[in-house]
């Protein structure tokens, strides 16, 4: 099992650095320039220019900012936002939280929904259910988020008025960030109604954010256990009289599970891709959100730190998918 | 940066709670995050909504809805003959903001005046490159550094500043937000705790509402200035909370989580009119889109094309479909709000017929062209994509041939700079301070050929009117020179005058007290809420 986990990690560091060196590349291969930028309409004068220019240290050669860039991030330091001034690292953290906490809640979702929904689907293949489910799912995995969410808004919240419109708690409610997750700095405030309100302002993001995974787990889920229901040790199972409940949870669900915890590690990617357009509908303060500012701002720092903390994050939920395998198959382990 | 705050958060949480009963919070679903707190570093409204509007004052303030100067920092001035010595007179007694942050032990003073200027003016100044790239944009940008010669306390209350030659506007420049005055003594605290980038993020002023925590992307807190010197605000707390998609924030107005909110969707704007909760203001917005000819290059030097092609664009079909009728059709370069606009002109009627037999009379028949097109919506042009294309078919229409391009943003900004450049641009200006020469000599004068002059055109005539201008002092005859200015900017078409959008400000019903700022700016001083 060492072996594995070390040979995985050796995998990750030429991973990391080609990311660093995409990062790097991709926000400079765009066309745009942040330091012109600045002035907006207002034209700058080019002895400013250079000046700014110089300061930031985009003057030099790119191999040269690159390396440099590099040996920063080694040390600790991811540079600071060209627009902000504030450590791209001290934002990051401070936005952080809030994309885990509604991505949590999304995959939880997805998870405890889809998984059983699919399940259901497979046992009764064919049918009125497995149709719905089936329908639903290539509906809810089709649907515009942007959409979604702004049509949820205007029913749910607008119309209904069941749910607030947007953000992370009532604007009533204001207590030190703790952990940055707001269901549990809600409860550490001891502000009564505040982990009521924190809930109340999660239910429709999440449910946008969730409707993707939920529909591509429950998918999953049926089709891998329509193929290990067709398995002779299932029939095996059966023959000798077990309950079904043991048949389909035990037996059967557990040899399915495989492709479906690899499908849930994939769904983090997508997760924090739906974040972004989740994150901008419903006023989210998260990476998402911070991350798009920055393309439209060329904020080179934030653009090449950011997806380079994010890619390790990435990197770091396969690994675990990975060793979550071995724990499930220990066939993988050798 | 949690722990910053934290302290500070508890101890707000607690005086909040307990005067929560009675307090009068106002709520801004705001367009979006601040860059940052510091009022010299930044060119973006929404950043001047977020500090210097609420935190900050000058030496001279805008009349609330006008361009028009008013004493504020500065009790009154002096101009000598020359018009290159100005003389403050400051305001006594006017109070810095008591935060958690910070414990002012003195009250405003000339030392106060004269940092907020060197700070952005001296390379030597310790603050001037306080954060990497801090670029003091606007100052530059209104060329403060080759304009001032020096800025001198004469004594506590009193500071000099000399200019290097005559410069009208100078005046309106000062009131305009890069120029606000910040805390000597809390800079001074903060560098001496090695601290200084906290100036960028947790301002300290002399104005009506005091910063009390940013959480970034999402809230921005403050609370009435106690000891402000205009007196205190009528609401207790005021609280942006940022809502960057436009339909999102109506939902927020419209179910009462916000008070008030900027930028409204055009398509939106007719349903909140209806809503009895809902009332909207609206105001011509101090801007121009236009579109703007290289007048350097063939058949383009030619004033007769571009009256023609100026003739062939249907500008009411343009506001029609791109603003949904929120906008005004142009004829001048500076819009009708604006002191000295000429209404005696009369702009070029939409009249394609004319306009071709204008085209054949020059001989520019079968002629192909460029119009380029932003990638972005500005307040002067929501979509310059959809206008083009109506230019498109507009121009087709008389025969010229029109291919639309666009590049990204920074990059259509720098190339269209370009003497070179071939075709029309599609750009516009939202002005700064009220001031016609903003306008006339910025984006028109012979100074900004290969700037921000995107016509490059220079016109003697033109160009000696506005320039006779800003060296005039006289009101009257400064008007008197503008107004001829503008019949030769018609007569000779370096631009097509598009629009001048409107701006909409939707709000709750109870929202008392809100004054439209023509210059975009959105201030809550003075704002009630009714109970």
């Amino acid at each position: 099992m060492l072996r594995f986990v070390l040979g995985r990690l050796a995998v990750l560091i030429p991973t990391f650095i080609g990311v660093s060196i995409i990062a790097f590349a991709f926000i400079r291969v765009l066309p745009g320039d942040p330091v012109m930028l600045m002035s907006g309409e207002r034209v700058m004068a080019p002895e400013r220019y250079e000046k700014i220019s110089h300061e930031l240290g985009y003057d030099r050669p790119l191999p040269v900012q690159y390396f440099d860039y590099l040996t920063d991030v080694l040390s600790g330091d991811f540079g600071s936002s060209i627009v902000t001034k504030r450590p791209v690292l001290d934002d990051f953290l401070t936005l952080f939280p809030a994309t885990l906490e509604l991505s949590l809640c999304a995959i939880l979702l997805a998870v405890f929904i889809g998984v059983p929904a699919g399940v259901f689907a497979a046992i009764k293949r064919g049918s009125f259910f497995d149709q719905a489910i089936m329908s639903t799912a290539l509906v809810g995995y089709s649907m515009p988020i942007f959409w979604w969410g702004l049509l949820l808004i205007i029913l749910v919240s607008g119309t209904l008025g069941w749910t607030p419109v947007s953000g992370r708690i009532s604007l009533l409610y204001y207590f030190p960030s703790v952990t940055g997750f707001m269901l549990i700095d809600s409860l550490l405030s001891g502000q009564a109604g505040a982990f009521k309100s924190a809930v109340s302002h999660l239910i429709l993001p999440t449910i946008v954010l969730g409707t993707i995974p939920l529909a591509v787990i429950a998918r999953q889920t049926r089709s891998a256990m329509l193929e290990v229901l067709g398995e002779d040790y299932v029939r095996t199972a059966r023959a000798k009289g077990l309950p079904p409940f043991r048949v389909v949870g035990i037996h059967a669900l557990r040899n399915a599970l495989i492709p479906v915890v690899t499908t849930i590690g994939l769904q983090v990617g997508v997760l924090l891709a739906g974040a972004i357009l989740t994150e901008t509908i419903f006023s989210w303060p998260g990476i998402g959100k911070w991350m798009v500012d920055s393309v439209f701002k060329r904020d080179y720092p934030v653009i090449q730190s950011g997806l380079l903390i994010i890619a390790g994050i990435i990197m770091l939920v396969n690994l675990l998918v990975d060793l979550l395998y071995g724990l499930i198959n220990p066939r993988i382990r050798h | 940066m949690r722990n910053k705050y934290t302290f500070a958060a508890t101890l707000l949480a607690a005086t909040m709670l307990s005067g929560a009963a009675s307090a009068k919070t106002l709520v801004y679903c705001s367009e979006g995050s601040p860059e940052g707190f510091d009022p010299g570093l930044y060119t973006a409204g929404t950043t001047f909504d977020a500090s210097p509007r609420t935190v900050y004052n000058r030496l001279v303030e805008f009349k609330k809805g006008t361009t028009e100067i008013e004493p504020a920092l500065a009790e009154s001035w002096d101009v000598s003959d020359d018009g290159l010595e100005y003389t403050f007179h400051l305001r006594p007694d006017v109070a810095f903001q008591t935060t958690d942050f910070f414990t002012p032990s003195r009250t405003l003073n000339a030392d106060d005046v004269v940092f907020s200027f060197e700070r952005q003016l001296k390379d030597d100044n310790p603050w001037h490159n306080y954060v990497a790239g801090g670029a003091w944009e606007y100052f530059n940008g209104m060329g403060f550094p080759d304009l001032i010669s020096s800025i001198e306390k004469v004594d506590d209350m009193t500071v000099k500043i000399t200019l290097k030659q005559q410069e009208a506007p100078f005046l309106a420049n000062l009131g305009m937000d890069f120029a606000s005055i910040v805390s000597k003594e809390y800079a001074d605290k903060l560098e001496a705790d090695g601290q200084m980038q906290m100036m960028n993020q947790q301002p300290l002023g002399t104005g009506p509402f005091e910063f009390v925590a940013y959480q970034t992307d999402a809230v921005i807190r403050y609370r009435a200035h106690d000891e402000y010197w205009k007196g205190r605000e009528k609401i207790d707390d005021l609280v942006f909370a940022i809502t960057t998609d436009a339909a999102v924030r109506a939902q927020k107005l419209a179910a009462g989580e916000c008070h008030i909110m900027p930028y409204p969707n055009a398509a939106d704007v007719a349903g909140m009119k209806e809503n009895p909760d809902l009332k909207v203001m609206e105001q011509e917005g101090l801007n121009i889109a236009y579109l703007a000819f290289n007048t350097q290059m063939a058949p383009f030097d030619n004033a007769q094309v571009r009256k023609a092609l100026s003739k062939a664009i249907n500008k009411e079909a343009i506001i029609d479909s791109v603003f949904q009728g929120q906008a005004k059709p142009a004829k001048n370069p500076i819009p009708p709000t604006m002191w000295s606009y000429n209404d005696a002109i009369e702009d070029d009627s939409y009249d394609p017929e004319a306009a071709k037999k204008m085209l054949e009379e020059a001989g520019a028949t079968g002629l192909s062209m460029k119009v380029w097109a932003m990638p972005v919506a500005r307040p002067y042009m929501l979509n310059a994509r959809r206008a083009a294309e109506l230019i498109q078919s507009d121009f087709a229409a008389v025969g010229v041939n029109v291919e639309v391009v666009t590049y990204e943003w920074a990059e259509y900004l720098s190339r269209s700079k370009d003497v070179d450049r071939d075709g029309a641009v599609l750009l516009g200006w939202t002005g700064d301070n009220g001031d016609p020469d903003n306008f006339l000599h910025t984006l028109l004068g012979c100074d900004a050929v290969g700037g921000n002059n995107r016509a490059q055109w220079c016109n003697e005539e033109f160009d000696a009117l506005v320039n006779k201008a800003k060296r005039t002092s006289d009101r009257d005859e400064r008007t008197r020179l503008y107004e001829e200015a503008q019949v030769v900017f018609k007569r000779e078409a370096p631009w097509v005058t598009l629009d001048h959008s409107l701006v909409v400000m939707p709000m709750r019903k109870e929202v008392e007290g809100y004054v439209m700022d023509p210059l975009g700016i959105h201030s809550f001083s003075g704002v009630d809420i009714a109970e």
